[in-house]
């Protein structure tokens, strides 16, 4: 975005002091009192003296009270100028409150071992979740799966291309087809679970069973070897998701000027050169897009792994998400489990900023 | 009268459209097949919903042809029209659960495109500066919480809500959707007021508006396609999400997707009575689907083209 598309207004604020200072004293005053609530609680966490508190919530009310003094004092304070920021204060303030504040406060806990249930609490334990992460073969193991996850992408971007392909040529009925189309990623991964994955693959009355008895399977299993469950989820996933892609190269593909394509026509490409020399190097930008999300979205893949398999075979299908969910549920240490998530974190950030780098490359000019 | 053809078709011509014929043939297969792919499921979910034991086992597909619907699977729902005015537990229990997935996600939806439409207006018309943070440098880090899955946050949100009474409370699960789909909403939106020209606000403010008063006036019923199609795509999400409310609700708040999880693990549960929660749950969101898919289709194209 450049800055030519910005508004450029030129404002003569004239506030007077006796406002200013009640805009910082709104500020202050809130931040002391959230400030001191947030030192009281503290001290009767560690146990030093008993104000009466039952939760932290009283904090939560001052850190609340504190964000809509921040807010109402930017008017106050900085006049014009301040109402601009209002626009994107609230929004700053919620993530940064619900994100960058619960990720502190996970790091702390990552480095713990603490079982909720038990009546210990935290406990500090320096690295022996990492040493436990490093000797744990069932996350690695759920790690290498997000790999094999990841790149069934490479098919289902082809599915999605052809099929948005297809929906781009002069068709009937085409609003059918592209409800029809759309819909299965409108629906719950918890249905689509029971739907496809515990009733139609279901080995002796699901229709997808008798359909591969049809076909000479004679025991169909879909679950039974590591391989084959790890493609059953595969597909289940590419099933929701390859309408997503679908929409937006669709979308890409209805921006290609018709000159674009007619021109080629007429400088006698046919159908698969003008789709290799002209469609498709058009189409990169938006490709690479989809895909990025598509990673995104499926590095959060567990709800389908949860209700069908919940890992199993042997763990073949398990996901991280999944894997960390069950590791809370069974032992309840939330310590050990923040850490993988802390791991599988970075793993994230450094993977997609490889790939963001990449596709910049790719789609950037050519020198 | 002759048989004699006047215009002759070449024997290119001919082959030209039986080229043509055998193109289109392929292509409506590809379509149609793929179509029925995407909805036998829907459908098998929902003809399950009204048969009987032998007709699961006895593979029947279609109702009257080959079975007889019946209204078992809803009559366990309470949900059939013999049970609709009796008393049901099970029914209590799932409007409880839809009624908790309806809040959620229409609260959840309209806070993220309420925050979200302001940032991104902000963002598309205003420069900013914090710290060392421009306006691109604050838009991204909007735009990476999307790649931050949920599994990092729900561990730390589970111990932090323990300390704040707000486990297994609505208000909880709706922060969280709410951050959840911020992203997506800032994302669409400022697409769509890059492609407002600021003339409008100008011309507003010439005439004596102010920034809120031209936002509010002008730039707002303009966006308000975009809106939309942000506010349903982030129903669709909220309304499907299953993760959080498993970590995070027990017995008051749980949502729609929950029960229906829960339900499928319970062993001897029966197919007509999990298809019809099934179908249940799924319903609103394909009526969604089949009524709003002009705004969703906008919506997703949103990022896709510059």
């Amino acid at each position: 975005m450049s800055n030519g598309s910005h508004l450029h207004i030129v404002t003569n604020d004239d506030i007077p002091a006796s406002r200013k200072q009640l805009g910082r004293a709104l500020v202050w005053g809130s931040a002391g009192l959230m400030l001191a609530l947030g030192l009281a609680q503290l001290v009767q966490a560690m146990g030093w003296r008993d104000f009466g508190f039952q939760t932290w919530r009283p904090t939560l009310y001052a850190f609340c009270l504190w964000a809509t003094a921040l807010c109402w004092a930017q008017v106050l304070v900085r006049g014009e100028q301040g109402k601009r920021t209002l626009f994107v204060l609230p929004a700053a303030l919620f993530v940064v409150s619900l994100t960058i504040f619960p990720l502190l406060f996970g790091l702390i806990i990552a480095f713990s071992s603490w079982n909720l249930s038990s009546p210990d609490g935290r406990q500090f334990n320096g690295v022996a979740n990492i040493v436990q992460m490093w000797n744990d073969p069932f996350y690695w193991n759920a790690l290498l799966n997000m790999v094999w996850y990841s790149l069934a992408i490479v098919l289902e971007y082809a599915i999605a291309f052809g099929l948005a392909l297809l929906l781009n040529t002069q068709i009937r009925a085409r609003k059918f087809f592209r409800v029809a189309f759309l819909l299965p990623l409108m629906l719950s991964p918890v249905a689509v679970s029971w739907m496809v994955g515990k009733s139609m693959l279901e080995p002796r009355f699901g229709p997808l069973s008798r359909l591969a008895r049809l076909f000479g399977w004679e025991n169909p299993s879909f679950f039974g070897t590591p391989e084959m469950a790890k493609l059953t989820i595969m597909v289940m996933d590419a099933w929701t998701f390859i309408p997503f892609m679908m929409i937006m190269l669709l979308a890409g593909l209805q921006a290609i000027p018709k000159e674009l394509t007619e021109a080629s026509r007429v400088d006698g490409a046919t159908g698969w050169r003008s789709f290799w020399e002209v469609t498709f190097p058009l189409m990169l930008p938006v490709s690479i897009t989809a895909i990025l999300i598509r990673i995104i979205f499926k590095l959060k893949l567990a709800d389908i792994v949860i209700n069908v398999t919940s890992g199993g075979p042997g763990g073949a299908t398990d996901t991280v998400t999944s894997f960390i969910f069950r590791e809370y549920r069974d032992r309840s240490n939330v310590g050990y489990g923040t850490m993988l998530a802390m791991v599988y974190l970075v793993f994230i950030i450094v993977g997609m900023t490889i790939l963001m780098k990449l596709a910049a490359r790719l789609t950037g000019p050519r020198t | 009268m002759t048989d004699i053809a006047i215009f002759k078709d070449s024997a290119s011509d001919r082959s030209f459209r039986m080229k043509w014929t055998a193109n289109r043939i392929v292509v409506y297969g590809i379509l149609i097949f793929w179509a029925v792919i995407c909805l036998f499921p829907i459908y098998w979910t929902i003809s399950t919903s009204f048969k009987m034991a032998p007709n699961v086992m006895q593979g029947h597909m279609v109702p009257w042809v080959d079975f007889q619907p019946k209204w078992l699977g809803w009559k366990s729902l309470g949900l059939s029209p013999d049970t609709i005015g009796a008393e049901s537990t099970v029914r209590d229990e799932f409007v409880k659960r839809f009624i908790n997935s309806t809040i959620t996600a229409l609260v959840s939806s309209t806070l993220a495109v309420i925050l979200g439409s302001l940032a991104a207006y902000g963002l598309s018309r205003f420069s900013y500066k914090f710290l060392w943070m421009r306006n691109d440098d604050i838009s991204f880090f909007f735009l990476s919480q999307l790649i931050l899955p949920p599994v990092v946050l729900a561990l730390p949100f589970l111990v932090l809500y323990k300390e704040l009474a707000l486990l297994d409370t609505t208000i909880g699960l709706i922060l969280l959707y709410t951050l959840s789909v911020l992203p997506i909403v800032i994302w669409i939106m400022r697409d769509q007021f890059a492609g407002i020209p600021t003339e409008l606000e100008e011309a507003a403010m010439v005439d004596g508006l102010g920034v809120w008063g031209a936002f509010f006036t002008i730039i707002l019923p303009i966006a308000l396609p975009g809106m939309v199609a942000a506010f349903i795509l982030s129903l669709v999400l909220t309304w499907n999400e299953y993760f959080f409310a498993a970590l995070l609700t027990s017995t008051h708040s749980n949502t729609l997707p929950v029960m229906v999880a829960s339900q499928t693990g319970s062993q001897g549960i029966s197919w007509w009575s999990m298809a019809a929660l099934s179908t249940a749950a799924i319903l609103p969101l394909i009526i969604i689907g089949v009524v709003l898919e002009r705004f969703i289709i906008k919506g997703m194209a949103a990022g896709a083209v510059k």
